[in-house]
């Protein structure tokens, strides 16, 4: 009985200690440090997923049972390295613009056997059951992994290329859903902020634009895991209160086609770690 | 060619100072019809997914075909129609309690839905107005996207005008500013013309911290 009577007044100075630390500034200096330490790459657990992922791409799977290393993201088959620098773009094979995660679909699906069902059951991990990354989430991090330093910048040869770009454009700006949002509700302009959140403006800020792309797929912090591009888009979609954005759908690739324009010339920094 | 650089500096000053209404669409009918398309076949039907969420009303239409920045006479339109959509408490009054509305003014992660991390469907909404407007000045972490609205009542003192002029932009912005990119919260559905009469306490009341 004493000691919980103990805890409750240590509980309670802490709290009146804590207070002070409720100044702003000292907070801002504080997210900055914090950002700063974020940038150790030997200490980003997305590493750890990446060579998951290794393994995962490596191993002959599925009914057919091959690996992924005959998989082409657009330089050749089994060619990495800055394969995901140069994507979102269009493939012959499936006659469709695809970004990373899609293109992972289709390889899965046609190269390995799998059933489109069976590869899109269970596409991200979920952090609020403390569940590891999924295989796909992994095999996208090490194959975005093999750009790290190379500058961001798809093809815009192709119509379709042109056309995901337009409607990606488009897209961004569409207003729906109960809340009469849009991407550029929060990410339009310079310096604003939801919550303590700092927003990046993707429709005219081009800096903002590349420091967040060159640093997706991302080890979140807060969620103990690797994020990609796809969750992103799905998440944003998700606080809107729309229905689940599916993942690889064309809305989808052509929203991070358009992003991936705006963020061109920036070299990737991968695995990112982010909040 | 001469003329060409001067009348696009003007275009460009006009549009800056956003004193010009547009005169043509941004979207067009043909790209129209492709976003409709994409956004049909990116938010496929299934369970917990409520597709009627993705049907635009006439205003959201006339907003995305402009870009937000819709001729005046559109706008004139929009905002008398919005006006008309606003409904009001059974009992007539739109202050309520600034401390419920304390609590609504902060709340708001409910209300999504889809598979793979839906909230419950009985979770009580609140407005989540803090993520982008400033009020309590205890609050830290208010995000930026809206005006700040510490000290609202003070500013603006608590008449029967101003009770009702914050009850009906927090009902529906679009009855005061055509394609604002504030929610339509009790026009959409988020909240209650209730828990809306107690944000609207919330703001305006002299006891509420908004105001000390």
């Amino acid at each position: 009985m004493k000691l919980e009577h103990l805890g409750r007044k240590a509980l309670a100075l802490a709290v009146l200690l804590a207070l002070p630390g409720l100044a702003t500034a000292q907070e801002m200096v504080n997210a900055e440090a914090y950002r700063e330490a974020l940038q150790d790459k030997f200490a980003n657990p997305g590493t750890m997923v990446a060579d998951r992922g290794e393994i995962l791409f490596k191993a002959p799977r599925g009914p057919k049972n091959i690996s992924l290393e005959k998989c082409d993201f657009g330089l050749g088959p089994g060619k990495l390295e800055g394969a995901y620098a140069q994507l979102p773009r269009y493939f012959k094979d499936s006659k469709k613009v695809e970004d990373l995660e899609s293109r992972l679909v289709t390889c899965m699906t046609k190269l390995q056997g799998f059933s489109e069902a069976d590869v899109l059951k269970k596409v991200f991990g979920d952090h609020t059951r403390n569940e590891s990354n999924t295989d796909i989430e992994a095999i996208a991090m090490y194959v975005a992994a093999q750009s790290d330093g190379i500058a961001i910048n798809p093809p815009l040869k192709h119509a379709k290329e042109k056309e995901a770009l337009k409607v990606g454009e488009a897209l961004f700006f569409t207003r729906h859903g109960p809340m009469d949002f849009s991407c550029k509700t929060c990410h339009a302009e310079d310096g604003k902020r939801i919550r303590l959140q700092e927003l990046g403006n993707y429709a005219s800020n081009k800096q903002n634009a590349q420091a967040t792309m060159k640093t997706w797929p991302t080890y979140r912090v807060s969620h103990g895991m690797v994020r990609t591009l796809q969750s992103r888009m799905w998440d944003c979609n998700w606080q809107m209160r729309l229905p689940d954005l599916a993942y690889g759908s064309p809305g989808s690739v052509a929203l991070i086609s358009f992003l991936s324009h705006q963020a061109k010339g920036a070299a990737l920094d991968l695995p990112g770690m982010k909040r | 060619m001469k003329f060409k650089y001067p009348l696009l500096l003007a275009a460009v000053t006009l549009a800056a100072n956003g004193a010009a209404f547009a005169d043509k669409p941004v979207v067009n009918t043909k790209l129209k019809a492709e976003i409709d398309k994409i956004i049909a076949l990116s938010f496929p039907a299934g369970e917990n997914q409520d597709l009627s969420r993705l049907k635009q009303d006439d205003t959201i239409q006339a907003c995305n075909q402009y870009r937000d920045n819709v001729p005046e006479k559109m706008a004139a339109a929009i905002i008398e129609r919005e006006t008309k959509n606003i409904k009001y408490p059974a009992d007539g009054k739109l202050m309520g309690d600034w401390k419920i509305g304390q609590k609504y003014y902060t709340m708001g992660f409910a209300y999504r839905i889809g598979t793979v991390e839906p909230d419950k469907a009985d979770k009580d909404r609140g407005g989540n107005c803090y993520a982008c407007h400033a009020a309590d000045p205890k609050e830290v972490a208010y995000g930026t996207i809206g005006p700040g609205l510490t000290g609202y009542g003070k500013l603006r003192g608590a008449s029967d005008d101003i009770v009702k002029y914050t009850y009906d932009k927090i009902y529906n912005a679009q009855a005061f500013t055509a394609c604002s990119q504030m929610p339509r919260l009790g026009h959409n559905g988020i909240l209650t013309p209730e828990k809306i009469a107690h944000i609207t306490a919330f703001l305006v009341s002299p006891d509420s911290p908004v105001n000390k």
